[in-house]
Order: C-alpha cells, then structure tokens, then sequence
C-alpha cells in the first residue's frame, strides 16, 4: 500500500511530460499530432471506464461530454488575443477547468434523473443526450452552428495534453483503490447488497458520472485546442462508440489495458492509412502496392474489431478471469 | 437497542403480504420468524430493511421511525441484513467485501482519497486491520485474497454475516441462513449465530425455514402465515400451538409433536 508513492509518481509523470514538450517545441511533425489524439483518446476512454467499467452504467453519451467541454474552451480561449506564454497557458488551463465543469454539469443533469434506468434503457438515454447535445450546437449560430467553429489558438501540446492524461489516470485510479472507492464496483456487482452495507448506490452513480464527464470535458478542450477548428458532427454517436470500443477491448475496469486500447485504436487506422502510402515493396512491381489497405482501412479495423471481439471478450488485455458481466 | 413494528401492513395491488404485523426485539435478543412457504417472512425484513415501504403502520427502532428511509440510510441506524440467496459481491476479493462495508465508518472521503495524505493512509491502515481481525475471527482469512464468488457456499454464507457485521449493527436481520446446508452445517450454523450474537452483543432476528435450527436457538418464535401473526413464543409453546400445526401441516394432522 504505497499511498505516497503514487503521488510522486504523477508529479514526475507530469514533470517528465514539461521536458519531453520542451525538448519537441519546434517539432511540427505529423506523428506528434497523432500523440495528441492518443492522449486525447486515452484521457476520454480512461474516464469513461469510471462510468462504464468500474461503476457498471452503460453510457454512450460520452462524446456530448466532450463536446461541451471543447466549445466551451474555445470560446473562452477566443476571446485572448495577447502573446504572453505565460497568460497564454494560464488561460489555457482555466478555459479546459472551465470545459470541465460545463460538462460536469451536463454529467449531474445526465446523471440524476437517468438513474433509475439500468443498462440498455441507460445506454439509450445517455446516447440521445449527447445527439441532444450535438443539435443544439448545430443550432447556436455564435458558434458557427454546423458549419463548425475556428479556435484561433492551437494551445494543445505534448506537456497538457500528457500531463492532464498522467492526472486522469491518477484520479480514476486513486478514487478506486481507495474503500471509498470499493463502493463503485460494489454498486455494479449488486446495488441491493450494497445499500445493505450502507453504501449510497445513487451517489456513487451520480460521482462516476460527474467525475467522467468533467475529465471528457478536459478532453473535448484539449481536442479543440489540437485541430483549430470543431464541428457538431466530430462529436456524434460514433465518437461515443469509438471510446466505448475502447474501454471494452481495454477490459471493463482494467485501467492499464484501458491506457492500451486507447493508443492501440488510435494508432490502428492510423498505421493502416500509412501503409496505403509506401511507394514500393521489394519484388513487386506495382506503384503503390498496398493501396488497397488505405482503401478499405475502415473495413479492416471493423473486421479487427470483430475478430478481437469474438476472441477475448473479457477484453484484450485482461489476463486475470473476470466472469461478471 | 430496540426495534417494534406496530400493526405494519404492506400490500401488493389487491394482496396483504403483510397484515398489522407487531414485533418486538430488544437488547442481545435472538428471536426467530418462521412460517411456510410464502408467509411473508422476507416481505418482513424488506420492509425493516427499508426495500419496501408499508402501506400501514410502523417501524421503529431506538425510538426514531424508519418509514420511508432508504437500505442505505436504515443500515447507518445500526441494522444489516444477509439475503435468502446470497448476494455478495462477485468481483470483489474477501477482504474487499468486508472492505465495501466500512464505508459507513469513513471519515475520508473523495477529496483524501485523492490526496493521499496520512490522515488517509491511516485510515485504511485502520480499516485493513479491523477487517483482517473480523476475517480471522470467522476463519476467513486463508482466503482474504480470493474472489467471493470462489469459496464454498457455506464459506459465502458466512463471508455475507462477516460483512454484515462489519457496518457495526446493534441488529441483524438473518435471511434464511441454513437454505441448502447439510444436518452438519445446520449444527454449525447454529454454533456461530449463538457466537455472533454474545461476541459482538447485538441481537438477531433470525427467518428460518428449518425447524430444527429455529427451535435450537432461539428464545422466542413468532409465526406467520398468509400475512398474518398467528402465534408468538417459547419454541415449547409453539411446539404445542394448535394453529402452528395447523399452518405447517394441515387441519387434521393431531400429532402433539408434528412442529418437529
């Protein structure tokens, strides 16, 4: 039981993500814009495991969380037009707090009266809330309706986004392994025994969803703040089921194989467009050899799914056997 | 501690599960409810137990009522319960489902677990202890390490009083505990309820199905049948009572010691 360990550990995590910024400062390479999106993706799937894997709540409405975090961001980041560094990351971090908050707040509106509900009628409702979302910031012309809103500042680099990473996982973590914490898998094994035991199973539901909605809002600012330009339909249900696939292939409450998926799936169709791209293959004589991979790259990572799927349900990276739905 | 039920009903559209039910434990008692199939026995402990609320009458215990509580608050008043079919918590280790229990007893919260501090640490020093201490008294602690959903099924049985007594209750509510045990493991049973209640002086109402272990230990027997209250007493008495035997096996059956 290292409780101070922990917190060490973070400190040089994050410590370790200032270096590795500056030393890349000038760097403008495309596979940093793809560390971005893994550590975006990362921060969402490992906060939405609260929800979905620790605490047993079946929500789809992730990337509405996101959303409201990364309008939310923008528009308060819009609003500077200075060059001082200093103020710069100041702001930066106060409007993603900011973004944090507004979907916190989106996550207690979700939260409270859906809890009644349990799995797929959760699952609907959480998913009709986050196209909620997405319409009416289709609808809000100050921030471009649906032809999407420019940032003006790509603030996002390797310190915040894998700093505030190296946080959620500590967060999610800490909150977990704690006897407090016991209380959210106690909730998903069996709400009955666990209110015999004193344990509040709303209040624990309403803090899992609270908790993951503020660090998918963090994310959604990150996200803006990386691309210079969102729009309502990048925050649709396929984005909410993008993070879900996560979360399951990583295994339901396996915080590490979470951590994994996320990169992985990140870099999956990634890898896949690149291949597209090599010019030649020794032995073959054909120009661009591989384009068909690029072609058919969403069939393939469907078709890994799939596979994946029907081969390690428990999650691809859950050695220990775990039977609980 | 005391807990009195007066005249509780609860009904179900047109059916009295429960009709103006009086009850009373007081202080290391161990009464026990019995009665045949579908009486309402565990109807009665949902209602206690705040499950379910009644649509007439009280509850009340240590003079404040617990109409319209929740299961998680009634348990914070000092009463935990075992169910009829064990619900423990099947991904949690042992030691994490006593662990579960000491939420109650928390001074920490959210924001220590987060930070770490000593405060925090010593807490779950404490905690760890103290759930160690109560695994060892119920020779549970070989398999502090082991998922719950593993042990045998008289270790679970035993594993769910363990956490129940882990919220500190001045009364438990024991939910059928001999369902499905051998003569053997009912003989055991028996021992460690009459252990449970002078160790950790609480009192027990025990539902029982099984005669033989109802009549061993309890002092006093109260018996429902179709909702209602139909005798109240030493096991002797209930042994004799006319409409007990009556209950159990019919009308015509005269034999002085059917209860058996």
């Amino acid at each position: 039981m290292n409780f101070h360990r922990a917190k060490t550990l973070l400190l040089a995590a994050v410590a370790l993500c200032f270096v590795i910024s500056l030393v890349l400062k000038n760097n403008q390479s495309y596979w940093l814009y793809v560390s971005y999106d893994i550590g975006i993706n990362i921060i969402l799937a490992v906060s939405l495991n609260l929800i979905n894997g620790y605490t047993g709540q079946f929500s789809l409405g992730h990337a509405g969380f996101m959303a409201m975090g990364a309008y939310t961001a923008a528009v308060i980041t819009n609003q500077f037009t200075g060059s001082n560094p200093a103020l710069a990351g100041a702001i930066f971090l106060g409007a993603l707090f900011a973004g944090g908050l507004a979907a916190a707040a989106g996550g207690l509106i979700v939260g409270i009266p859906t809890l009644r509900l349990r799995g797929d009628y959760l699952a609907i409702v959480t998913l009709g809330f986050g196209e909620i979302i997405r319409v009416i910031l289709q609808n809000i012309d100050a921030v471009g309706g649906p032809r999407g809103y420019s940032v003006m500042h790509s603030w996002t680099n390797f310190f915040w986004t894998f700093g505030i990473a190296a946080v959620t996982i500590y967060v999610i973590l800490a909150l977990v392994h704690s006897t407090y914490g016991r209380g959210f898998i106690a909730v998903q094994d069996d709400e009955i025994a666990a209110s015999a035991v004193g344990i509040n199973p709303t209040r624990y539901k309403v803090t899992a969803f609270v908790v993951g909605a503020f660090f998918a809002g963090i994310a959604g600012g990150l996200y803006a703040h990386a691309k210079s330009f969102i729009s309502p339909d990048g925050f649709g249900f396929m984005k909410s089921i993008e993070i879900v696939v996560m979360v399951i292939l990583g295994g339901m409450g396996n915080t590490p194989g979470v951590i994994l998926a996320a990169v992985l799936l990140t870099l999956l169709p990634v890898g896949l467009d690149n291949l597209g791209d090599i010019q030649s293959l020794p032995g073959i004589s054909a120009d661009h050899p591989l384009s068909w991979v690029k072609d058919t790259r969403m069939v393939i990572y469907s078709l890994l799914l799939i596979v994946l799927m029907l081969t390690r349900p428990q999650g691809l990276f859950v050695f220990k056997k775990r039977t609980t739905a | 501690m005391s807990l009195k039920l007066d005249k509780t009903t609860i009904k179900f559209g047109g059916l009295t599960a429960v009709s103006a039910f009086d009850l009373t434990i007081d202080q290391n008692e161990l009464v026990g409810l019995i009665g045949p199939n579908g009486a309402g026995k565990t109807t009665v402990f949902n209602l206690i137990t705040g499950v379910y609320q009644p649509t007439d009458g009280g509850i009340v215990f240590d003079g404040q009522s617990l109409v319209g509580q929740k299961p998680h608050q009634i348990t914070r008043h000092g009463i935990a319960r075992t169910f009829q079919n064990i619900r423990l918590f099947p991904s949690l280790t042992v030691f994490d489902n006593v662990r579960a229990a000491f939420h109650l007893r928390l001074c920490c919260d959210v924001r220590h677990a987060l930070w770490r501090g000593r405060g925090f640490s010593n807490e779950e020093k404490e905690i760890a202890a103290s759930v160690l201490e109560l695994l060892e008294i119920f020779h549970l602690g070989k398999f502090r390490d082991a998922m719950a959903k593993s042990l045998s099924y008289g270790d679970q049985r035993r594993l769910e009083i363990v956490r129940a007594l882990a919220t500190r209750p001045k009364l438990l509510l024991l939910d059928e505990p001999a369902a499905g045990m051998n003569p053997n493991e009912k003989t055991e049973l028996m021992r460690l309820i009459q252990f449970v209640k002078d160790r950790f002086q609480i009192s027990i109402l025990l539902v029982e199905h099984d005669m033989q272990v109802v009549m061993g230990i309890c002092r006093r027997i109260a018996v429902l049948d179709y909702g209602v209250k139909i005798a109240e007493g030493t096991p002797a008495e209930i042994r004799a009572n006319p409409k007990v035997i009556a209950a159990y096996l019919g009308e015509e059956v005269k034999t002085p010691n059917a209860g058996n």
